[in-house]
């Protein structure tokens, strides 16, 4: 198999030589639909176990799957936004094992031929460099239900309000090479899954969860014997896990051993990764064409409909940013990689058009605003954009209001801190706090002879020669006029003045 | 006074509609009947006081001038078809008590044309069978017995209930479903009529599966315009069954023209096996002399995959069924049976084990093995392809004819016991109806004589995908050639 080139450099180092590893990531992401993917049943988040089972869902006799439109629209979506080839014919396949929180004895999925075939997620590495990352397939299939070991004593519970719920699964192939490329297709591909609206991205809630493949070689060497490990719940935990999985591969390997193919769990409190069954346990899914659904075939016009209704897409609203509102590579990249991020960016340019304002100058300022201002102090009250108490509306007037010099830039970070607490509009807060930016000639005149007479000494050696000492008279005016004197006027009026 | 149970549907019908009986009368004559007829084993659970709360609500609905087909007709449901609040089986232990909540498409579409349910109907375990022997609840005995002996039949399957109530004047018609042949074998080894629609007519929501891709419902009557009439009922595209088809339901009652003259049938020469008695070949000919008769042109004609049709059924069946019946786990419904202190696989093997029959758990491993990693190739995608050519020995054929004659089953009906610890000869049963099931096809079955010992015989009409009024046509006029008056005496109610 040809794999692109490693460009991150990533090795880890073992005690007879460098290892490299490779990894691929199945990841399994929960359709946005309002309900499932074979039955009417909802879909909802946290409601009382069993209270979103159909008859469908808990595979009473006779009970038929139908296929759910939307779902199947929502990875068309998916697909195409991850540019891949989008197969007009489609299977469903039964995978076939016993589970109590699988009530037909088998999951519905796609085997042999997936809704979506190849594909590719361009995912960032910082610093503008960037890699591409070939996704083989997606194909949909049911969620299974849960069970419930902490209820009671001796019984196990089961809970099929997810039994049926539809997931992606896309999988990538062995293209990724260090924990930090993991990590970044993760972000990268549930921000495109956020942005097309096809899935919440929610890792906690478990609406996306990854297995991931790792092995590890040395350089030049073919590809080793990968390990799966499944069911990983958070980027930080995927990071983790390959880091812990391929020093454990390499010790087995350089103790002598090989590694045997097989299916693992990571446990974060022990930082290990465990064997989850034996190849005696192993699985024969017999999978074959599920009888009760006819193969999923669309035409084009389903497809160019789903076309249609994508949004601007993250790589692509990044290049726009940069090239038609000269916003630097790395603001552009913080503020797409979360939609809502960039929606709010994008209302606060619009907001300040509205006002009048030349949005092609103001918005590398705006987004220093949202990046630093915003952002910081959103992180420090541990909300979100979503959530944030500066809206569009309130932010805007506070930029317009130091475009316009009403307050300065340092001024601004106050009555900012004041409408984060309040909510309060900036206006109000400036006028109450009488905040408003000195520049009014006579009266910073004044305070400058002031300052002057009351530092005779500064004065002195500011004449003898230490010029720099004018910043100290600056600094002076500014105390003494609580920071609202406009400070090149400030500049402007002291030179003279100090010269004498 | 008229013996009720005695009327077709179409005379009830006609009947009903004119004021001339009502649906109590004909529902408490056929309770009565039930009643009597128990050693027959044919109703596993009888519903007397829902057949009658329904008769009086259809007499009700024809008074106000309100009366659908099936209005007010008494008919039995193969326990195989899920019914509200009325213990549903598949006669299977390992579904001991289960009610479902909800109603099958098939039986609410009779429900809603006015029918009235007399009861559930005895079949072989998830319609695994064809002599009834495989029923948790015992075998049917077949209403008829050979001339001058005592001894008793098996009735056919897995649709031996239905076809013995029908048989035995305990219901006017009868619910049944057909895999491989389970409507129209027993149909023959009964002296009844049953028709089988092409896959996709009915739907299968709320049908017990056995295998999803060859299961269809359909109805066992006593004429063939009664089973237009109930056919006609049970039929319609339902979203809730994606391989339903959806289009219009022709008015089947309407094919009985009589009228096959420029018609052209095709005699299928490789169903003329060596082993074939005398007596069905013998009966296979009159009834192509019938046809003859009627006006139809005769040719012979060859569907060269039909040997391959049995073990290709046996592959493709049991595959799927291994897969449908994962579900009985004993985790939600029906039996659970866990050992003291066992575990979760434990509870699987005991439940299963206990709850499947013998020929159940044979299907059920052979399934496996053909689904198996390794052999899935070899067996069931290979079976697949052989599939599509027998489908396609039907389209060929079907170039030339408008339909296909053929004997419905190799035998009578046999003995209890005779082949049921062999199951290959067993299986054989079916070597005429598999083909038309394996390619999707309608098929009927109409009774067309009697064997040297005095048994029923039917022969099998097979018409092209979704051209049931030909089918309808031609076994109209086979049954009135065939004029069979037989009946079988009524031992049973002495």
């Amino acid at each position: 198999m040809e794999l692109p080139p490693n460009i991150s450099g990533y090795r880890i180092a073992g005690a007879t030589g460098d290892f490299e590893v490779v990894i691929g990531m199945e990841v399994h992401a929960q359709v946005t639909s309002k309900s499932k993917l074979f039955s009417g049943a909802a879909t909802e988040f946290g409601a009382e176990p069993n209270a979103q089972v159909s008859l469908v869902d808990a595979a009473m006799p006779g009970m038929l799957p139908t296929i759910n439109r939307e779902c199947v629209r929502q990875a068309v979506r998916t697909g195409l936004a991850l540019g891949a080839e989008i197969n007009r014919f489609s299977v469903f396949d039964r995978k076939n094992y016993f589970y109590a929180d699988l009530p037909q004895g088998y999951q519905i999925s796609q085997f042999k031929h997936p809704v979506v075939g190849e594909g590719t997620i361009v995912i960032d590495l910082g610093e503008g460099k960037h890699k591409d990352v070939g996704v083989e397939r997606i194909h949909l299939e049911q969620d299974a239900g849960k069970s419930m070991h902490d209820q009671h004593p001796d019984l196990t519970f089961v809970d099929l309000n997810r039994s049926g719920v539809a997931l992606m699964e896309i999988v990538s192939k062995p293209h990724l090479n260090s924990p930090d490329e993991a990590g970044a297709y993760l972000t990268k591909l549930r921000t495109i899954l956020r942005y097309i609206g096809s899935c919440d991205g929610n890792m906690e809630q478990g609406s996306m969860r990854a297995d991931v493949n790792v092995s590890v070689r040395r350089e030049g060497e073919p590809l080793g014997t990968r390990c799966e490990i499944k069911n990983v719940n958070s980027i930080r935990f995927v990071r983790q896990a390959i880091e812990v999985e391929a020093r454990r591969q390499i010790d087995v390997i350089e103790a002598g051993g090989s590694v045997d193919q097989e299916t693992r769990l990571f446990d974060p409190v022990k930082g290990e990764t465990r064997s989850m069954r034996s190849k005696e346990e192993a699985h024969d899914y017999r999978y074959f064409p599920d009888p009760d659904l006819l193969p999923l075939e669309f035409d084009d016009g389903f497809i160019d409909a789903a076309r249609d209704s994508l949004p601007e897409l993250p790589d692509d609203k990044r290049a726009r940013l940069v090239s038609t509102l000269g916003l630097s590579d790395y603001n552009a990249s913080v503020l797409v990689a979360e939609k809502e991020s960039a929606d709010y960016f994008e209302a606060l340019l619009a907001a300040l058009a509205d006002r009048g304002a030349d949005t092609s100058k103001l918005a590398q300022k705006a987004a220093n605003w949202v990046i630093g201002d915003l952002f910081g102090a959103l992180n420090k009250a541990g909300k979100s954009i979503t959530e944030t108490p500066v809206g569009v509306d309130a932010g805007a007037q506070l930029l317009m209001l130091i475009d316009e010099g009403t307050i300065s830039g340092r001024i601004a970070k106050d009555v900012f801190e004041i409408m984060f607490e309040t909510g309060d509009s900036p206006a109000k807060i400036v006028e109450e706090k009488g905040l408003k930016q000195v520049s009014d000639t006579g009266e910073i005149e004044a305070i400058i002879d002031q300052v002057i007479a009351e530092n005779p000494g500064q004065l002195a050696q500011y004449r003898d020669g230490k010029t720099k000492l004018q910043g100290f008279f600056v600094g002076q005016v500014m105390k003494a006029t609580g920071g609202k004197a406009n400070p090149a006027m400030v500049n402007q009026l002291l030179k003279p003045k100090l010269d004498g | 006074m008229t013996d009720l149970t005695k009327f077709t549907i179409a005379e009830a019908r006609d009947g009903l509609r004119k004021g001339d009986i009502t649906s109590r009368e004909l529902t408490e004559a056929h309770i009565a009947a039930i009643e009597a007829a128990d050693v027959l084993n044919a109703y596993i659970v009888k519903t007397p006081e829902k057949a009658l709360a329904m008769a009086d609500a259809a007499d009700a609905r024809v008074k106000a001038g309100d009366a659908p087909a099936m209005a007010g007709i008494p008919i039995g449901i193969k326990d195989l078809f899920a019914t509200e609040g009325v213990r549903t089986t598949a006669c299977s232990h390992i579904l001991d008590g289960f009610e479902p909540a909800y109603e099958s498409t098939v039986t609410q579409n009779l429900w809603d044309a006015g029918a009235v349910m007399l009861g559930k109907l005895n079949m072989d375990e998830f319609a695994m069978g064809s002599s009834n022997e495989n029923s948790y609840y015992g075998p049917v005995k077949n209403p008829w017995r050979a001339e001058g002996s005592n001894e008793h039949f098996v009735p056919g399957g897995s649709s031996g209930g239905s076809v013995a109530s029908v048989a035995a004047y305990t219901a006017m018609g009868a619910t049944a479903s057909d895999t491989g042949g389970s409507i129209r074998q027993p149909a023959s080894f009964t002296g009844t009529v049953g028709v089988k629609p092409t896959y996709g007519r009915c739907s299968r929501y709320g049908m017990v599966a056995f295998a999803s891709s060859l299961d269809q419902a359909g109805p066992v009557t006593r004429t063939v315009r009664d089973a237009a009439i109930m056919l006609e009922a049970m039929t319609g595209y339902d979203p809730k069954d994606s391989t339903s088809i959806n289009r219009e339901v022709p008015n089947f009652e309407a094919a009985l023209t009589g009228d096959i003259r420029g018609k052209t049938i095709g005699i299928p020469k490789e169903y003329r096996l060596d082993e074939t008695p005398e007596d069905i070949l013998k009966l296979w000919d009159q009834g192509i002399g019938w046809l003859k008769d009627a006006g139809a042109n005769v040719v012979d004609v060859s569907l060269p995959h039909t040997k391959y049709a049995l073990p290709t059924y046996y592959i493709v069946a049991p595959a799927e069924a291994s897969s449908n019946l994962a579900r009985y786990d004993g985790v939600r419904y029906g039996l659970r049976d866990v050992p003291q202190g066992g575990n979760l696989t434990d509870m699987y093997e005991t439940t299963r084990g206990h709850g499947f029959g013998d020929e159940v758990k044979r299907r059920v491993l052979m399934g496996t093995y053909v689904l198996s990693a390794g052999y899935y190739d070899a067996y069931y995608l290979k079976a697949q392809r052989v599939r599509q050519l027998i489908a396609k020995d039907f389209r060929d054929a079907f170039e030339s004819v408008d339909a296909l004659l053929t004997p419905t089953a190799p035998s009578a009906a046999f003995a209890f016991g005779s082949k049921s610890n062999d199951p290959i000869a067993m299986y054989l049963n079916d070597v005429f109806t598999v083909p038309a099931s394996l390619a999707g096809l309608p098929g009927a079955s109409v009774p067309a004589g009697l064997s040297a010992d005095g048994l029923p015989l039917g022969l099998q009409v097979l018409t092209p995908a979704f051209d049931e009024m030909t089918l309808f046509t031609i076994c109209g006029v086979l049954e009135e050639a065939a004029a069979f008056t037989a009946k079988p005496d009524a031992w049973w109610t002495a």
